[in-house]
């Protein structure tokens, strides 16, 4: 920017800073928010953010169920959620700062594009009165910009007409918080040449409109000072700033080079799962195979297929896609078959909330099946997490022969970190260990192929996928007799295999770590949860220890089999917290597994949450320890305890 | 990469076979008389001619009678789920285009249940081979109407009679994009193999729709055209580049109309000249639709034999080729490159 002439306006240095871009589904305002990440990720912030969008591709512009909005907070410190509350708020029009307005604290900053503030809009987004007119926003500061006059002004001699030059105002937008955080433009100009390549005009108009922006902050007599927030102390490594649903789709490449098995997804789309099918269909040359089927159950037997063959099948989806691929499900447990269903849960029943996000499929993987059906579960907790755990996945498909899902969901899906790129050496041993060669000999002296001859330690039967003389065999859905495999109706027999087979998944328990406690010497409360609410109660229990208290925190990844010490390890705990984005899913399954009195808090609003509510949650159970009373005289009933109406 | 799909040696000929090879050890469990049987002989007789080993071969099946089908085959086999068949066998065929995958299936189990999947493989033109054992009826459930029962059909489920239209199998196949359609019955033994062989051979989804009679639930549905005494007059044997005709002295033909409508004529009336001359390989699959309906139903002269074979990309091996292609143009695939493809930076 060297044509600035003005002095600089004063500098502060800030801690952390949570900023919600918030405009119409057509104002781009994800993209917005994701260069505004991607440069702060890059400047070394630690970061996490939230996509927060209607399920309508575009709702009637102006209106309240077209509203888009993308948190992100920023921080020169280690932090774990996208934070509770924004300190500013960008609203491209009427509709978009009415939709926000409830989150936002009283004294947080309100930048608006004033120019959409005109009778139309107010209208379509129910305001009687002018909200920058009529005192409403009087606890706020309130930063009056016209983001689409300048925009089309400095684009006017640029070759677009005015209505595409409008729609770079998000442009605008992002150049002014670009300057109000000391944000290093470079990486944005560079991103915008390279992105508009194809596009001249377009290309020209942003680059205005984002050097408008930039230069608006710097010079109009509206902003005191400009704020820096530092780079965080991360680990040294490399890092790359990543989705869960980019760190699920890494994950399946890496386990696929890992375990030299050829990868194939069998999927339909579905939000919010589509983008891993869009991030696999683009990584042809590591031998991947994606199939977008007819239907989920075409997804997933396809994956069966494939695995039959000596794939390395995965399946991916959503709720209502769960559903349906519940029988192929039983069909991989009666065939003990390797198999990876990943669920990137939302809110339900039925179609629900697709763009919204809930942890509400966890009883379902655990017992949507017909008939005696168990098989692994793994959590992933975190965005980058997902990387990890589905890595796990695929190796216990592979040793134990068995289909596992991956419990994901929208907020991990869409929500991104800084992740610190692991040693590749450093992931699990995964090895196929297909069958070789005969493993029984018969009633005649004769070597012949069992296809139910279980290994010993794990109880897996053999892999042994066509293409080898000798080893023909025949599988189904049938029970089988113990050992040959053959078609068996005989009662003992289904008793054995049915306790065969669940002691298998049930003997991974000494498979994999112990439950992971981060803890202190004598707490009496213990926070325990699984998935995506990792981050909102590391910050809950943060702040609990920051008051002076004792407090514990467990997270599980292996929803089943549980670590072999979790019962003990909730045997230490006067009380055990357990919070969901469900109505009490975990808590259910810790009070059936180890008779412990868990108490539950819960909410399903389709957003994460709040590290506000949940250190009053925790408190609650402190203080209710240290009075001495029995039960949690909050809750009336094990899931009715909300989010909100607990503080 | 454990590459399975390239481990066989062509080096290795093909070990010759008897139909004893190719039979399991396990019993055949199907209701005594049932056309199954026939047609299994007829595909374990097969298999020795074809030159393929028992390793590379593999029967997928979803449920129903005809689904028993793999556990009487003594090579891979799975038994899997009402009407899935397909969408497994897309999976296994694109991922290992070595093997040779067939599909058996029965009218309830691929064209009700399953229909969706059936479609769509045909669409795809995945490498499989399928057989459909039509004997209008649900057999396993014992004795409801299937979605090929003729209307008015008094079954258990339907003892007013059946209110629906059938499919027509051949012509839902060819509405499908099918590259492959044929047609058999289980009293040809010999027909039979001739027409699994020609769709063995078929690179792509072949279809074969098979007459068979469930002689305990629908009995004598396919009598008035498969018994040896109306055979010759009411089965029409289709032969690439020969006129449709039949009869014990050829007097029967099929002429086409103006309209594209085909019709069953007297040779004697019209002369051999105005005779239709069969052509598989026709891209324009309205042809052969208009044959799938010239008899409506088992009690008309009926076409049997290969009513469509033409050449369409096969859709694995469109898919291995894009793999290829890519690693043609990126290299193989680099794990660390990949985790490095966004901008990353570095914490020192």
């Amino acid at each position: 920017m060297s044509d600035t002439t003005t002095d600089p306006k004063p500098h502060q240095q800030l801690h952390r800073v949570v900023i919600r871009f918030a405009g119409d589904s057509g104002d781009g305002m994800q993209l917005t928010g994701d260069r505004f990440t991607t440069t702060s990720a890059l400047w070394g912030n630690d970061l996490a953010t939230f996509p927060d969008f209607p399920a309508e591709i575009r709702a009637p512009a102006g209106t309240l169920a077209g509203v888009s909005a993308f948190q992100v907070h920023i921080s020169d410190h280690d932090i774990s959620t996208p934070g509770d509350s924004p300190n500013v708020l960008v609203a491209m029009n009427p509709a978009a700062l009415k939709a926000n307005l409830a989150i936002l604290p009283k004294g947080a900053a309100i930048i608006v594009n004033v120019d959409a503030f005109e009778e139309r809009n107010l209208a379509k987004a129910d305001y009687e009165t002018n909200p920058l007119e009529d005192g409403s926003l009087s606890a706020y500061t309130v930063y009056e910009v016209p983001m689409t006059s300048i925009t089309t002004e400095v684009c006017k001699d640029a070759g677009v007409k005015p209505r595409d030059a409008e729609r770079s105002k998000n442009f605008f937008a992002l150049g002014l918080i670009s300057w109000l955080y000391t944000r290093p433009i470079e990486v944005t100009i560079g991103w915008i040449g390279e992105k508009y390549a194809g596009k001249p005009l377009v290309m020209e108009a942003n680059l205005r409109a984002f050097k408008a922006g930039y230069h608006f902050g710097e010079t109009a007599e509206l902003f005191e000072s400009s704020y820096g927030v530092k780079p965080a102390v991360l680990e040294p490594g490399e890092y790359v700033n990543i989705t869960g649903n980019t760190a699920t789709a890494w994950g399946l490449i890496a386990a696929s080079v890992r375990s030299g098995l050829p990868l194939f997804l069998g999927t339909y789309p579905i939000t919010p799962a589509s983008d891993i099918l869009h991030e696999l269909s683009k990584h042809k040359q590591f031998g991947v195979r994606t199939f977008q089927a007819e239907d989920e159950i075409s997804g997933i037997g396809a994956a069966l297929g494939a695995a039959f063959g000596g794939a390395l099948g995965v399946t991916t989806t959503s709720g209502p896609g769960l559903d349906l691929k519940s029988e192929m499900m039983g069909l991989a447990i009666s065939l003990e078959l390797p198999l990876v269903i990943i669920d990137v849960q939302r809110g339900g029943p039925s179609t629900g909330l697709p763009t919204k996000t809930e942890q509400a499929d966890l009883l379902h993987a655990m017992y949507g099946r017909h008939g005696e059906a168990p098989l692994p579960i793994v959590a992933a907790r975190t965005p980058s997490h997902c990387f990890e755990v589905t890595v796990e996945a695929v190796r216990l498909a592979v040793k134990y022969r068995t289909p596992v899902i991956v419990l994901s969901d929208g907020y991990l899906a869409n929500g991104t970190e800084p992740w610190r790129l692991p040693d590749m050496d450093g992931l699990p041993t995964i090895e196929p260990d297909f069958a070789a060669g005969p493993n029984h000999t018969d009633a005649d002296g004769q070597a012949v192929f069992w296809p139910y001859v279980r290994d010993e330690q794990t109880l897996a039967r053999p892999w042994a996928p066509p293409g080898v003389p000798g080893l023909e065999h025949r599988i189904g859905g049938l029970e089988k007799a113990d050992g040959s495999g053959n078609v068996s109706y005989d009662g003992v027999n289904h008793e054995k295999m049915t306790r065969l087979r669940a002691a298998k998944i049930a003997g991974i328990a000494h498979d994999i770590p112990p439950t992971d406690v981060d803890g202190e010497d004598g707490a009496e409360v213990l926070v325990i949860g699984w998935g995506s609410t990792y981050g909102a109660i590391a910050a809950g229990v943060e702040r609990i220890r920051a008051r002076g208290y004792k407090v514990d925190q467990a997270h599980l990844v292996h929803l089943n089999p549980f670590p072999a010490d979790l019962g003990k390890v909730l045997g230490r705990y006067r009380r055990v917290l357990v919070p969901e984005v469900n109505t009490g899913q975990l808590s259910r399954l810790l009070r059936a597994e180890y008779l412990v009195d868990a108490i539950s808090f819960t909410q399903v609003e389709g957003v994460p949450f709040r590290a506000e509510a949940m250190e009053a949650a925790i408190l609650r159970q402190i203080e209710g320890v240290a009075a001495g009373s029995p039960g949690d005289p909050g809750v009336d009933g094990m899931a009715t305890s909300h989010g909100k109406a607990s503080d | 990469m454990t590459d399975l799909a390239n481990a066989e040696s062509t080096e290795v000929p093909v070990p010759p076979t008897t139909r004893k090879d190719w039979s399991s050890n396990q019993e055949v469990r199907w209701c005594p008389g049932c056309g199954d049987y026939s047609i299994l002989a007829a595909v374990q007789m097969l298999m020795p001619d074809l030159g393929v080993r028992r390793e590379s071969t593999v029967f997928l099946s979803g449920i129903g009678c005809a689904a028993r089908f793999p556990y009487y085959m003594n090579t891979y086999g799975m038994h899997s789920i009402h009407g899935r068949a397909p969408a497994i066998a897309t999976g296994l065929a694109t991922t290992r285009p070595d093997l040779d995958v067939w599909v058996v299936t029965g009218d309830g189990d691929s064209l009700s249940i399953g229909g969706n999947h059936l479609i769509h493989a045909l669409r795809r033109n995945v490498d499989i081979t399928i057989l459909l054992f039509n004997n209008q009826i649900y057999g396993l459930t014992k004795g409801q109407y299937s979605p090929t029962s003729e209307v008015a059909k008094v079954t258990k489920s339907t003892p007013f009679g059946s209110l629906e239209q059938p499919f027509n199998p051949l012509s839902l196949a060819l509405g499908a994009e099918a590259s492959f359609v044929a047609r058999t019955h289980d009293m040809d033994r010999k027909h039979m193999m001739e027409t699994f062989r020609r769709a063995h051979a078929h690179r792509g989804a072949s279809f074969v729709e098979i007459y068979q009679n469930c002689n305990v639930f629908n009995d004598g549905a396919f009598e008035g055209i498969t018994g040896k005494d109306h055979r010759v007059d009411m089965l029409i044997p289709l032969v690439h580049g020969e006129p449709i005709r039949f009869g014990a002295e050829g007097e029967h033909g099929v002429v086409l109309h103006r309209d594209g409508s085909v019709e069953v004529v007297e040779v004697a009336d019209l002369g051999e000249l105005a005779l239709l001359v069969h052509d598989e390989h026709r891209e324009n699959p309205g042809l052969a639709f208009q044959l799938s309906r010239l008899s409506r139903g088992p009690h008309e002269p009926t076409p049997i034999g290969v009513f469509r074979d033409v050449e369409r990309p096969e859709y694995g091996a469109q898919m291995a080729q894009q793999i290829e292609e890519a690693t043609d143009r990126r290299g193989k695939g680099d794990l660390d490159a990949l985790l490095r493809s966004g901008s990353s930076w570095t914490v020192e």
